[in-house]
């Protein structure tokens, strides 16, 4: 496809739905830029295969991406504050963070959850405290991502039971469903790999996964079934070549488990989002973004003969790599978080969260958040790198180094296949042996200064001249607070009905009959996430680790 | 420390058996008695390539043991690096749910250097756990494959663990592990390919039989077993789903009963000290050589034998009359 | 002298290993002997598991928020099965004012993140009484 073909072929019709924000692009001199900026022989271009350039022929120039912050801690009445606070300071969309307890299917008063209430994230053990999340937030309206991964299938169904709620009785319950646009984490397999908050062996963890895209495939097309997730990758310290291709292995797993399940890959492909991590060296994030993109387009037409460009197309979200703050002169963040920010964007993210400056320190501030989405405003509106699509490509380095990234992860992914895929990666331990390995390597590079961390190996200054900051802390209390909730919550619901839906939810489990009609019954007649852990858990076994240090 | 040993005093006996490992005097004079106190507890090896899901395999048995009151002991050996001695001990991960049981004891053991698979203190530390009232003492060798034999002088019975998809080729034949089996268990049964696993180690140990008399080495306790009337049974299990545990702790009692029955128990109790007393012969030989050696004739030798002057044998003959002259005296 | 006995375990309900591995790996290539006993373990587990090992020293990894409720635990724990003599340290991401309350609840010493390896193996090496008195001993 040449310049002209593109044009007409891909960027009129684009263009026709869609127009750009502005009639006229120019740079402060005056200088015109144009869409796409590129010899008229190229043959990588934007919003076509294999999407190197972009996903959108016009990127940016028609749409900026949504800036979302992830936010929530202690109870849901504080967290919905927090979002209000966010969407009228300009926010476009919803991010949810629960605390471990709920992350692990347990209620907050399950002993284990003790001193953990509220800590890392908003504490949601029943449809209570979701109704609270979400008080005047018309769910119609936003756009809500989820943080949420073993009990996914658990937490969307709160969600649906919610906007149900606020739809009112006499509402259509297939059209409020159809109205629900977010996305839910609902990656186990990097769970397994990196982040550690899994619950049940591989086999019904998968299962949960495609029940949920079978459901949202059928009730809820607006929403991103599973977000499949480098970043946490990335954090426990692997590359960006492990991220790219492990991340790729772990969706080309998903997508077996979906067509095993009986899905035709055009019917959920579209739904599945991507999740990466932004970190410090600029030239090789940029490439990493572009490289997954054209690899997971390949590996979509070629591997799986996905024919919808949809099906082909990798969007993703992308987060500032939260293991690069320093807790060490924190004010530096502000400026590690810039140019990862940039990175993102450089290279084509469709949602993007900027991390907060004392975040190595502490949950971050009203103000440091606010700090933070100010850095994207300020990439989108001031930095003018939105104005014409992929900047960056053509450039010799950035080429250079797509290509190689794309080549490295390709081996990769082959070594996993030959492995038996990403499960049997997993499960063995091997994938987490080669983050394991890379973490220490990169470890032993800063010990020896080989690699210059500023503030903390170089530059470093005395610990007094350290600014004191503003603390920010979850009020312990809260936990007493949620246990009291909770008790009246059981307290006051109709316990035959409980029993019984949890003994149809066993059932259930025990079928291969999708499990999200059951857990919104479930979460709808008063059961606690806790308690339907508790089922599945029984139904499912629970994971045991390789040893892997 | 307290001068009796029990499983009902895990502080206690968890300090005896760091005496022991670091060879305290007292602590070895201990063991030397307690030995010479046969004990009925079931000493179980248990070995196989890494990967094979040796720890997940130890968990479930000694759950179901537990359920039947049972008090069991695990010895878990991983190999020390040769470079800095550190170890990282990992098998506690696996084990996770015994933690807070009291009739579970689990100790990791690095093997600092020793060969065969084992800690040099593995069978003193054995003895103490026998002697504390475990009735069964699990050993989990290092699992490096070939080299993991030392467990057959140590256990009455050696489970040898295989897993389905580790390659193309079964492990426990490749790494010859096969010989020294009493059962074999195929891990992971759940696995597509484990009946195919099962079916290579029944052909393997089919083959064994005509092979045995050809070999001097092959006198190997379970090469003889199959000989003298044990059939070497090859059980699939699924460690993490609690699978054929049931038959497998019957293989074990039946194993046992087959032991105390037969000659064969008496024989293999003969066998095993013979290589013991050998491994612990070749130990204290080893130490006078490192005590007495002398280092400015060995830095002579050194030399002449790089520079091809002499063969290192003559070397060897000299330095050992040497170390041989030094502790005749005593 | 023999290799230090070390255990190294992350109480509480998050998933973030990565420090816990690097410094398990760190005290291997330092001489030591590391018991890893990987995620989600309460105070109880850790200390039985300190108990049974026999270890010089109890390393906690937590970047949960939760160590004010739960390394005193621990603590706690060793000190019911009579063994407060062993050091307990602790890192992760563990805000400097809380560190006061943590000493004062028997935590020996706390790392904040960015501790070079090498200072953490140093402390371990100085911090490890009970090898010398079981060497005196013997």
């Amino acid at each position: 496809m040449n310049k002209a073909e593109w044009a007409n072929k891909v960027l009129k019709p684009a263009t026709a739905k869609a127009p750009e924000r502005k009639p006229l692009f120019e740079t402060p001199s005056g200088i015109p830029l144009e869409t796409v900026h590129a010899p008229e022989d190229a043959t990588d271009w934007p919003g076509a295969y294999p999407f190197t350039r972009g996903i959108h022929p016009t990127m940016y120039r028609s749409r900026l991406w949504t800036m979302r912050q992830y936010a929530g801690f202690s109870t849901a009445r504080e967290t919905n504050a927090r979002f209000r606070y966010l969407l009228a300071q300009g926010q476009t969309g919803l991010s949810v963070a629960f605390d471990l307890p709920t992350q692990l299917c347990m209620d907050a008063d399950d002993p284990l959850a003790s001193g953990e209430v509220g800590k890392v994230g908003v504490s949601i053990s029943t449809l209570d405290d979701m109704r609270t999340l979400f008080a005047g937030i018309p769910l119609d309206k936003v756009s809500t991502s989820m943080t949420i991964n073993a009990p996914a299938a658990v937490l969307l169904a709160l969600y649906i039971a919610t906007a149900k709620e606020q739809a009112g009785p006499n509402a259509d319950p297939e059209a409020v469903m159809r109205a629900l646009r977010g996305t839910v984490q609902n990656d186990i397999l990097k769970e397994y790999a990196a982040r550690g908050l899994y619950i049940f062996p591989p086999r019904p963890s998968m299962r949960l996964v495609t029940d949920v895209f079978a459901f949202c495939k059928q009730h809820m097309p607006h929403w991103n079934t599973i977000s499949i997730s480098g970043y946490h990758i990335r954090e426990a310290g692997s590359t960006a070549v492990q991220e790219v291709a492990f991340t790729l292995a772990n969706a080309i797993a998903y997508v077996q488990a979906a067509l095993e399940a009986g899905l035709d890959v055009d019917e959920f492909a579209g739904q599945l989002t991507f999740f990466f991590n932004a970190h410090n060296d600029f030239l090789e994030e940029i490439a990493k973004f572009r490289a997954a993109r054209r690899l997971w387009a390949k590996i979509m037409r070629e591997r799986f003969g996905a024919k919808e460009p949809r099906s082909w197309m990798l969007r993703f979200h992308a987060q500032t790599g939260g293991s690069t703050l320093t807790a060490q002169q924190p004010m530096n963040n502000i400026v590690r978080v810039t140019i990862q920010a940039l990175a993102a964007v450089l290279g084509g993210a469709q949602s993007l969260h900027t991390n907060s400056w004392d975040e190595a320190l502490q949950l971050p501030t009203e103000a440091s958040v606010r700090l933070a989405l100010r850095t994207q405003q300020i990439i989108a509106y001031e930095s003018g790198v939105t104005d014409t699509v992929d900047p960056l490509g053509g450039s010799y380095a950035i080429e250079y180094l797509t290509d190689e990234i794309e080549r490295r992860a390709q081996a990769l992914i082959e070594t996993i296949d030959a492995l038996g895929g990403a499960v049997r990666a997993i499960e063995s331990g091997w994938m987490q042996a080669q983050i394991a390995e890379a973490a220490y390597r990169y470890q032993r590079q800063v010990e020896s200064k080989e690699r210059i961390i500023v503030g903390v190996n170089a530059f470093t200054e005395d610990e007094d001249q350290q600014l004191s900051i503003q603390r920010f802390k979850v009020d312990p209390r809260i936990e007493e607070e949620q246990r009291a909730r909770l008790a009246a919550w059981r307290a006051n619901r109709d316990h035959e009905r409980v029993g019984a839906l949890l003994r149809q939810l066993e059932e259930t489990a025990r079928s291969t009959e999708n499990l999200m009609p059951v857990l919104i019954a479930c979460v709808e007649g008063g059961v606690t996430v806790g308690e339907i852990g508790r089922v599945l858990r029984r139904v499912f076994g629970e994971y045991q680790p390789p040893q892997v240090v | 420390m307290s001068e009796t040993l029990s499983w009902r005093a895990p502080r206690e006996l968890a300090r005896w058996l760091s005496a022991i490992e670091r060879g305290d005097a007292k602590a070895l004079a201990k063991v030397r008695a307690l030995y010479r106190t046969p004990s009925p507890a079931h000493v179980i090896g248990i070995t196989g390539v890494p990967g094979s899901g040796k720890s997940t395999l130890i968990a479930t048995l000694a759950r179901a043991l537990r359920e039947a009151q049972h008090p069991v002991a695990v010895l878990s050996v991983d190999p020390s690096s040769p470079f800095t001695r550190g170890a990282i001990l990992g098998d506690r991960i696996r084990m996770r749910d015994l933690a807070g049981d009291p009739g579970v004891f689990i100790r990791s053991l690095a093997s600092r250097g020793a060969p065969g698979g084992l800690a040099a203190a593995t069978a003193d530390m054995v003895t103490a756990l026998e002697a504390a009232g475990f009735d069964y003492v699990f050993v989990e060798t290092v699992g490096a494959g070939q080299d993991d034999v030392a467990i057959a002088r140590l256990a009455e019975t050696v489970v040898v663990v295989e897993a389905p998809g580790l390659g193309d080729d079964v492990q426990a034949i490749k790494a010859g592990l096969i010989e020294i089996a009493d059962i074999l268990v195929v891990n992971k049964a759940d696995l597509p390919e484990a009946q195919r696993t099962a079916q290579m180690l029944a052909a393997a140990l089919a083959l064994g039989f005509e092979t045995v008399g050809h070999h001097g080495a092959a006198a190997m306790p379970a090469a003889q077993d199959v000989q003298h009337g044990w059939r070497v049974p090859v059980l699939l299990v699924s460690a993490t789903k609690g699978e054929g545990i049931t038959a497998l702790i019957e293989a074990l009692r039946q194993h046992r009963a087959w032991l105390h029955t037969s000659n064969e128990g008496l024989r293999r109790k003969r066998r095993q000290a013979e290589a013991e007393i050998y491994a612990r012969l070749y130990a204290q030989l080893a130490r006078y050589v490192q005590m007495h050696l002398d280092q400015a004739a060995l830095q002579r030798w050194v030399e002449a034998c790089a520079m091809r002057t002499a063969h290192p044998e003559e070397a060897a003959e000299a330095l050992l009359a040497h170390v041989l002259q030094a502790i005749k005296p005593c | 002298m023999r290799p230090l006995r070390i255990l190294i375990a992350k109480p509480g309900l998050d998933g973030h290993d990565r420090g816990a591995k690097i410094i398990a790996r760190a005290l291997r290539d330092a001489g030591m002997e590391v018991i890893y006993t990987g995620l989600r373990q309460t105070p109880e587990m850790i200390a039985e598991a300190a108990l049974q090992e026999d270890v010089d020293a109890v390393g906690l990894s937590i970047l949960s928020g939760a160590h004010n409720t739960l390394l005193p635990r621990v603590v706690e724990a060793l000190r019911a099965r009579g063994l407060g003599d062993i050091p307990v340290f602790a890192g992760g991401i563990i805000p400097e004012e809380d560190i006061p309350f943590l000493k004062a609840h028997g935590i020996t010493e706390v790392f904040g993140p960015g501790t070079p390896l090498e200072t953490i193996v140093r402390f371990i090496e100085t911090h490890t009484p009970r090898r010398a008195h079981a060497e005196s001993s013997s």
